[in-house]
């Protein structure tokens, strides 16, 4: 039985058009094509793996978990901002695959992009649980957890799936025309930290709160579209305005703090 | 490696992005139109100005101005701003409520497909409602102006 997929005649084979750049020679930008055979299970990355390996080693990809967790393989995908090892080669039903880098962010190399902004907007939002309570990071003062009912988790759960892929940033109409605009991932996450019981920071409406803030989403909901991880970034910012138009009113109860005490005499005691 | 500047640097979509709705459904398709219908009643809006002012300069030409509408293309732009402000205001009246997290469902634990609960069929339904409600207003006006 011959089992290299290369030599096999009855194999199916995809066209794979793939978007070529190098910003550090001023070349241009052209199309390369290849025709790489796959099976059904066949993602966009395996095939942009197989193209490196056996066709030409200098395309340029960032990838690293190949399972939709660490968000670094985003790429405009027939037109469309998906994740390429989440992505079939059989459920795209074309017969040819355009790859192009994701739009909205700026190319290094061929299908590699540059999330310095992006990572910016994201950082903009402090998205760190703020508290005010100096005991909980005196460790002579004994160890603290925060208490949260499963209800209060579920309030930012989803959102704090998010793997800064920037599939949605690429998605949304707003980005593509205002740099400053933070962008779905940067405003959902200011939701996560907003709806966190643990998080007591009074900042987090004001951070957004800007004419190139929050009030520029127009919930096209292209963002919620693309996202891979069900986060549904378009929710957590119509969510968070609700609480600026003074719609939902900000009741939020502090998260109890629960001690550990780990003495071993006593190793029954945690109290509330 | 000194990195060469183009105007192209940024990879933005741009005007381009938005002026093509067909890549993310419905409620993309939604906002292009929210935005097209939008500028349509602006550019009408100056326009309707401009026509009911004529009427300091007499009968004669605010009535010649009114000319303008009895014609084909008259009639045929008006069915248009009919059509325009019954989308917008239908579709305005279902971003309003979702501009305020209203209708939009609540965070829960996604699950694989992952169907975001903000674009639900409350959402969708809206859009279609407001689609036909433009149809009809525009198939009403059609009889109206061109009906015998
Ligand atoms: C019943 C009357 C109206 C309602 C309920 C309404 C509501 C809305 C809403 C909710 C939006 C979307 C805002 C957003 O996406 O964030 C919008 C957009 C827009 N409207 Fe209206 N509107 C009305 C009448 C008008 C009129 C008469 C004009 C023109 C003179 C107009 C011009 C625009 C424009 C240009 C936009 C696009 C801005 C954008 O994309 O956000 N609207 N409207
Ligand atoms: S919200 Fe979704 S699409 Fe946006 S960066 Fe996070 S995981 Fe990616
Ligand atoms: S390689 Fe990690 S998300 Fe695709």
């Amino acid at each position: 039985m011959n089992n290299t997929a290369i030599d096999n005649k009855n194999e199916q084979k995809i066209t794979l058009k793939v978007y070529r750049e190098n910003r550090g020679q001023d070349s241009g930008s052209h199309h390369d094509t290849f025709e790489v055979p796959y099976k059904k299970w066949t993602t966009v990355l395996d095939a942009l793996l197989f193209v490196k390996s056996y066709m030409d080693p200098s395309v340029a990809i960032r990838y690293s978990c190949r399972m939709a967790s660490c968000g670094s393989c985003g790429m405009k995908i027939n037109g469309v901002p998906k994740l390429a090892c989440y992505t079939k080669i059989s459920e795209l039903e074309t017969s040819t695959i355009e790859c192009e880098p994701l739009p909205n962010f700026p190319i290094i190399r061929d299908l590699v992009t540059d999330f310095s902004r992006f990572f910016n907007h994201h950082k903009s939002m402090q998205p760190y649980i703020q508290t005010n309570d100096s005991t909980e990071v005196d460790t002579n003062k004994g160890t603290f957890s925060f208490y949260q009912s499963p209800e209060d988790v579920d309030k930012y759960l989803q959102f704090s799936y998010c793997i800064k892929c920037g599939l949605c940033y690429s998605a949304c109409p707003t980005v593509g025309t205002d740099l400053n605009f933070p962008g779905p991932q940067a405003l959902a996450q200011q939701y996560r930290y907003f709806a966190d019981t643990r998080d007591e920071s009074k900042k987090r409406l004001d951070i957004v709160d800007d004419r190139h803030g929050i009030w520029r989403c127009h919930f096209a909901g292209s963002c919620s579209k693309v996202c891979p991880k069900g986060v549904d970034p378009a929710l957590g910012i119509q969510l968070l305005r609700s609480y600026m138009l003074g719609i939902s009113k900000n009741d939020k109860i502090p998260a109890k703090k629960i001690e550990i005490n780990d003495d071993d005499n006593n190793n029954n005691s945690s109290k509330i | 490696m000194k990195e060469i500047e183009r105007p192209t640097r940024n990879n933005l979509e741009g005007i381009g992005g938005w002026l093509n709705p067909s890549r993310y459904g419905w409620e993309r398709i939604s906002y292009w139109f929210q935005r097209l219908t939008g500028v349509f009643l602006l550019v009408y809006f100056i326009g309707h100005v401009y026509e009911t002012s004529t009427i300091v300069n007499g009968q004669n030409a605010w009535e010649s101005f009114l000319e303008l509408t009895q014609t084909l293309w008259g009639h045929l732009f008006l069915i248009m701003v009919i059509g325009a402000s019954t989308f917008h205001s239908a579709n305005g009246i279902r971003l309003i409520f979702t501009h305020a997290g209203i209708g939009l469902g609540t965070p829960g634990r996604p699950d694989y497909p992952y169907n975001p609960a903000s674009l639900n069929y409350r959402q969708k339904s809206g859009i279609w409602i407001a689609l036909i409600l433009a149809a009809a207003a525009m198939f009403y006006g059609f009889n109206v102006l061109f009906g015998v």
